[in-house]
Formats: structure tokens, sequence, C-alpha cells
């Protein structure tokens, strides 16, 4: 039972992970209708520009925790997002009339272009940083001797999403840009006809996706403790298999789909073998897909002429 | 119909515009590169992390950029608005076509003539092996993607089966290559058939995912998969091929020996070239023959319209299935060919990188265009050869180039997409037949 309970939080904080990534795709998909495939690699490009302030703000001489935290967080959020803008009008924005399959090859390019630029710049080999946040919490010490850790970084990767969807839900339910949004999102010829500036929405999208990616990137660093240039390939397809369990569009859709991917993936590796966790996630898309093509929270997709 | 705000930015006009656009270029590249090329992180001998700056890398890109979009704008205002329609004459239009007729007999002859003509340059004849081999599986792939319009972003699962299928076979119960070419083909087709069977209802995109978890999830059943398949060691000492039951080495029974002239080891080379050769061309008269056949249209109208096709009473699923099953079916001949070949096959020659890597010699080449997909395969596997010393730039440059046809041409760069059932005269319809009102 403890064993559980330790898994069950392993689980949650990871889940938050994917879902933070998931919302990017959900987001994207549900306005422009495209799987952007580099968006897994925005999330990896999040964690290495957190990891490279991290070390400029220590070697400056900063001790406050606090204070490069925030920095770390706004610095990789801002420059992710700019990248994430950056990639939208480069590869997305000339081909968003062409035929359908363009915008999803011209994203595979994008994300190897991403992956071996940042093997490029900052090398093939692993980068780990010291535990930045120590500590946590004992919940629960059974007879026998096993401990429930809560330990400090989970809690604050969990808090962390919590207060980003809490503003992300405020700035899709009650802004003009989350309007804009969603009438993207249902109509976007009409939207324009009706005054909505489409690419700046469009753009927006993509720029809010990325620096939730950036965030992820940065609970990423701080939780293993490590980041590499492959890492945003297998984390991007999780956390689109998240969006689509969650059902793809939805937004609540895709932090539960992130959770309920992180605990399946967590347990499948407590309870059955490491080595096949991978597979597990991956045979859940196809499940899902083939099953439940909706997802979980998702409005079916009607085919018109 | 295009929504009204959604072109592209209008070029900009005269010296000053030319300039802002420029600088602020160069200030978006100065954030972006600021800090992944501006400072070298790398962990030391005892893992702790350094960094040293290059800044003077930083400034040289940024400088590249902002001359780039000044050239870049130039060009575009010099070209006009209407993009590169306009600039491809007529005359060159048919002098194309003229070339076109002749380039694939051309190169076919030109092909069978290798071994002959760079018998002596190993490299050559390795290289031609390799391309073949990559046009080979775009041949098959097209029949997916370029046909009938099914986008599979896991084609290497099904060269990794034929790969495994002989490999296996071969090293356990010693069959003969040519007793397991078919067998891995039909595998590999009962693999397409089994994953296609419930994901093809999917439409495009979803498709694609599904196609690229299922060709992980071989690749990582076959690492995992220790006792059969050797994991990350891979299979070694697979057989080499036989010219049907006589050896190609220096033994007695060889066939140096037998037919009395000296060894030599560019014989199994040619002979290799040549069979993937004729495996190549097969790939290409089926899918040819195919085309004409009713299952062929059945595709390509399932390409252009999915709804159409089922108004029409085509059976959608069985004409998707039976695309997925043929392309697999290709791609496991080319496994079972490249286990041959290469006598040693591992998890690291299936990866995604490989998949895309055909995917985009489909792209480039047209999507659908059998000449295209060949001049596709010798471009990029030629490209790669060029730059084999820049190892880890070229997968970045193989990226950009995905991107810039992307922009530049969404359909390839031979890509025309004619169908290949038209009408031959135009019929002349009396205009009272048409009239309305006449019931």
């Amino acid at each position: 039972m403890d064993y559980f309970a330790q898994q069950l939080i392993n689980g949650l904080v990871l889940g938050s992970i994917y879902g933070l990534i998931a919302i990017g795709y959900t987001m994207v998909y549900g306005i422009v209708g495209m799987i952007n495939f580099a968006h897994g690699d925005v999330f990896m490009i999040g964690g290495f520009i957190a990891l490279i302030t991290f070390l400029i703000l220590i070697s400056l001489g900063l001790t406050a925790i606090p204070v490069i935290l925030l920095v770390v967080l706004l610095v990789s959020m801002a420059i992710t997002a700019l990248y994430g803008w950056t990639i939208e009008r480069i590869a997305y924005r000339p081909l968003r009339h062409s035929f359908r399959l363009a915008p999803m090859l011209s994203a595979i390019g994008m994300s190897f272009v991403l992956t071996n630029y940042s093997q490029v710049t900052q090398g093939a080999r692993v980068k780990p940083i010291p535990p930045f946040i120590t500590g946590g919490y004992t919940l629960h010490e059974s007879p026998d001797g096993f401990v429930i850790q809560l330990s400090n970084i989970q809690i604050m990767v969990v808090v962390t999403t919590i207060v980003l969807l809490a503003i992300f839900t405020w700035l899709v339910s009650r802004t003009r840009l989350g309007r804009d949004m969603r009438a993207c999102e249902q109509d976007q010829t009409m939207a324009a006809l009706l005054g909505v500036n489409v690419d700046r929405t469009i753009s927006m999208t993509f720029v809010i996706g990325a620096a939730l990616a950036a965030v992820a990137g940065l609970m990423y660093l701080l939780y293993y403790g490590l980041v590499d240039f492959f890492m945003g390939f297998v984390a991007g397809i999780k956390a689109f298999t998240a969006a689509v369990l969650g059902g793809i569009g939805s937004l609540p859709g895709a932090m539960l789909g992130g959770l309920a991917i992180g605990l399946i993936e967590t347990f499948w590796s407590a309870y059955f073998s490491v080595e096949y966790k991978d597979v597990a996630a991956f045979s859940i898309l196809i499940v899902v897909l083939i099953f439940m093509p909706t997802g979980l929270l998702g409005r079916p997709e009607v085919e018109k002429v | 119909m295009t929504a009204p705000s959604t072109n592209t930015a209008k070029p900009a006009t005269g010296i000053p515009a030319l300039l802002k656009t420029a600088f602020t270029n160069a200030l978006v590249a100065l954030v972006l590169f600021s800090l992944m090329v501006g400072i070298r992180t790398e962990a030391g001998s005892s893992g702790q992390l350094t960094y040293w700056t290059r800044f003077g890398e930083l400034a040289s890109l940024v400088g590249v950029v902002f001359g780039g979009s000044i050239v870049i704008e130039l060009f575009r205002q010099w070209i006009g608005p209407s993009g590169a329609e306009r600039l491809v004459p007529p005359a060159v239009h048919s002098g194309m076509a003229f070339v076109g007729r002749f380039l694939a007999p051309a190169l076919l002859i030109f092909a069978l003539l290798v071994p002959v003509i760079f018998y002596d340059q190993r490299y050559i004849l390795d290289l031609g092996i390799l391309v073949l081999t990559y046009v080979m599986l775009g041949w098959g792939l097209n029949v997916v993607v370029g046909l009938a319009g099914l986008l599979d972003l896991g084609y290497v699962a099904f060269y990794a089966v034929g790969a495994y299928s002989y490999g296996l076979i071969a090293t356990n119960f010693g069959w003969s290559f040519w007793v397991c070419l078919p067998l891995a083909g039909i595998l590999a087709a009962c693999w397409g058939v089994l994953l296609g069977f419930p994901v093809l209802r999917l439409r495009g995109d979803y498709l694609a995912i599904v196609t690229l978890a299922f060709g992980e999830i071989i690749r990582l059943v076959i690492i995992n998969w220790q006792e059969l398949t050797g994991g990350p060691n891979g299979v070694p000492g697979i057989p080499r091929p036989t010219l049907f039951g006589i050896p190609l080495d220096n033994s007695d029974d060889g066939l140096a020996a037998k037919l009395g002239i000296e060894y030599s080891s560019t014989h199994r080379i040619v002979f290799l070239f040549y069979l993937i050769l004729a495996l190549a061309l097969l790939t290409n008269w089926v899918t040819i023959r195919l085309r004409r056949l009713p299952i062929g249209r059945a595709w390509e109208a399932l390409r252009e319209d999915e709804v159409a096709c089922r108004a029409l009473g085509i059976n959608t699923t069985t004409t998707k299935l039976t695309a997925f099953a043929t392309g697999a079916m290709f791609g496991g001949f080319a496994g079972a060919f490249f286990a041959t070949r290469q006598g040693f096959i591992s998890p690291e020659s299936f990866t995604f990188q490989e998949s895309a890597l055909v995917l985009a010699i489909v792209v480039l080449g047209g999507m659908g265009s059998q000449l295209g997909v060949a001049l596709a395969a010798l471009t990029m596997i030629g490209g790669f050869e060029l730059f084999r010393g820049l190892e880890t730039y070229r997968m970045l440059v193989f990226g950009m180039a995905m991107v810039l046809i992307m922009i530049w041409r969404p359909r390839g760069l031979i890509g025309h997409r004619a169908p290949t059932v038209y009408l031959t005269k135009a019929q002349a319809i009396s205009s009272d037949l048409v009239k309305e009102g006449h019931g």
C-alpha cells in the first residue's frame, strides 16, 4: 500500500510535466488542425535554456534560490516562446493552406532541425546539474521501514502546474485573446471577417504553448537533474498521447490525459517492467485512437465535404 | 477559399523598410541564439558542469541572418509577389518534358552499366547498392504515401521485420536467402495488415502518429526481447546470398571455381548490386502495373477524396489495407536484402530517422512519381555521402531542407500528380443536351 502511494505521487509529478507539454499540442491542434511535431523539441530547448541560465546565475554569485528560480523561469519562458513564434512563422505559416500533409512534414523537418541544432551547439553528452532543491517530507513510515517521501521538488512541480493552469484557464476563458483563440478554433474565415487578427492569434497560441513547454522543460531539469538533446522525441510522443487520450482540442483533457499517462507509465514501471514502459505508453496511444478517437473529453469530429 | 488575413507578409519596399525587416530578424536571431550558441556547456570529468562563451560565433550567426534577410527580401522583390510559378517559361517546360521522357531509360541503362564502368571502385559500387536500397524503399513507401495518400511514419518497422525475419530464420534454421526473401515479404505484409486493420479508419495525421508509435514499439521490442533478437547486440553472422545455391566465395564449389575464373571479392558486390537493382525494378514494375488495375485507381481516388470514394461504393478499409500491405511487403524485401548485404543487423539501423529519410525521399520526389523518387533517393543519399565528414551537421541540413522544400514546393520537385486515367478526347457536348429545364 505504501509502495502504491509512493508510486502515485511519482506518477502525478511525471503526469504534470506531460500535461504541460500536452497543452501545447492540444491548443495548436485545436486552432490550426495540425500535429506540431516539433513541440517535444521545443520542450527540450526550454530545458536547455533553463540549464544555461542556471549556470550563468550561479556563476554570477546569486544564492537566493527563489530569485534564481524566478529568473530562470522567466528567461526560459521568454526565449522558448520566441522559438515557438519563430517556428510557426518560418515553417508553418506559409503552409497553412497547403495540402494536408505539408505542415506535418514541415514539422518533422523542424523537429530534426531543433534536435540537431542543440546537438551541434551544446554537444551530444547528457548535461547533469547538481540537486538544486533538496529536502522533503516523510508522509508515512510503515513498520517494515518503507517510507513515503514527498520531496520539495515534487511539491514545486505540482504547485507550479496548478498555478499555471489556473492562469491559463483564466486567459482562455476570460480575456480578449482567449476569445479570439476560441473564435479561430471554430471558424477562421468568419473570425477574420469579424475583425479577429487570425495570424496574431495563431502566433500567440504557439507562443503560449512554447512557454508552457519551457516550464515543463525547467521542471524536468529540476526533477530529473539532467537534459540531453534527444529527450524531446519520446517526451513529445508521450505528451501527444496524453493530448489524444484527453481528447485533442480540450484543455482540461490535456491535463487529465497527462496525469493518466504519467500514472500509467509509473505504475507500469513499478509493477511490470521498466524496459517496456515506452511500449506501454505507445500501445495506449494506439488503443485509444482505435476505440476512443475522441478521447476522454473531446468532441466528435464531423467530416464535412 | 483563402482567409483574407493569412497571406504571407507583403515584401518590404524601399531601403528603410528593408533594413528594418533585416534588423528585426537579426534581433530575433540574437535572442534565439544568445544562450544556445553564445554559451557552450559541457559536463566536466567530475560531473560538474562548466561553460564558456562563444560570442564570436553568435555575432557571425546574427550577421548571417541580417545579410540573409536582406538578400531574401531583395530576391522576393525581384521575382515579384506571385511566387516561382511565372519563372518557368513554357519552352523550359516542354524541354523538361522531353528530358523526362528519356531520363528514365537513360538512368536505367546507366544503372545496369554501373558495375561494368566502376568495376574497380568498390566505394562507388557500395554507394550504388545503398542508393538502390533507398530507391526500393522509396518506391515501396510510394505505394502507401504517394498513391494511397496515407502518411506512414513507421515504414522502417516493416524494413526491420523483413531484416529480422531473414536474419533469424537464416541463422536459426539455415534456410537459404531465396526461400526467406518471399517469406520476409509475406511476414512484413502480415504485420502491415495486422497494424492496418484497426488503425486505417483514422484520419491522416492520427494515422501518421499511430504508425510512428508502431515503428517505435517494434524497435523497442527488438531491443528488449534479448532471447530472440539479441537485443542491442543485434544478429551477427547472417549468411551471404547465393546464386540459387551456388555460393559466391572462395571455396571449391563457389561460383568462381565452377566458372573456372579467378576469385575476387568484387563478384559478390556486383551480384548484390544486380540483386537490389532487380528487386527495385520489380517494385517499380508491380507498382506501375497495379496503378492500372482497379485497385490502383481506387488508391489514387482515395488519395484525392475519401468521402467521394465512399460515396462511389469503394470499400475504403480494404483499399487502404491493400496499399499498406503492398508497401509493407516491399519494405520486407528490402529488409531481407539489407540483412544479407550487411551480414549483421541491430536495432540501431531501424530508428525513426530512417523512416523520415525514406518519407523525405518520397515527398521530395513528388509523391507518386516513380522517376522522382529514384532521383530524390540519388540526391539524398549522394548528398549524405558528400557531407559524410560533417556528421553532426548533416541531419541539421536534412531537416532544414525538408522544411524549405515543403515551403517552396509542397508537392515535391517532380510532383504533378497527374491521374493515370483521363479522357483522351475532349467531347463536345451539344448545348441542347445540357440546357436546363428539359427533365
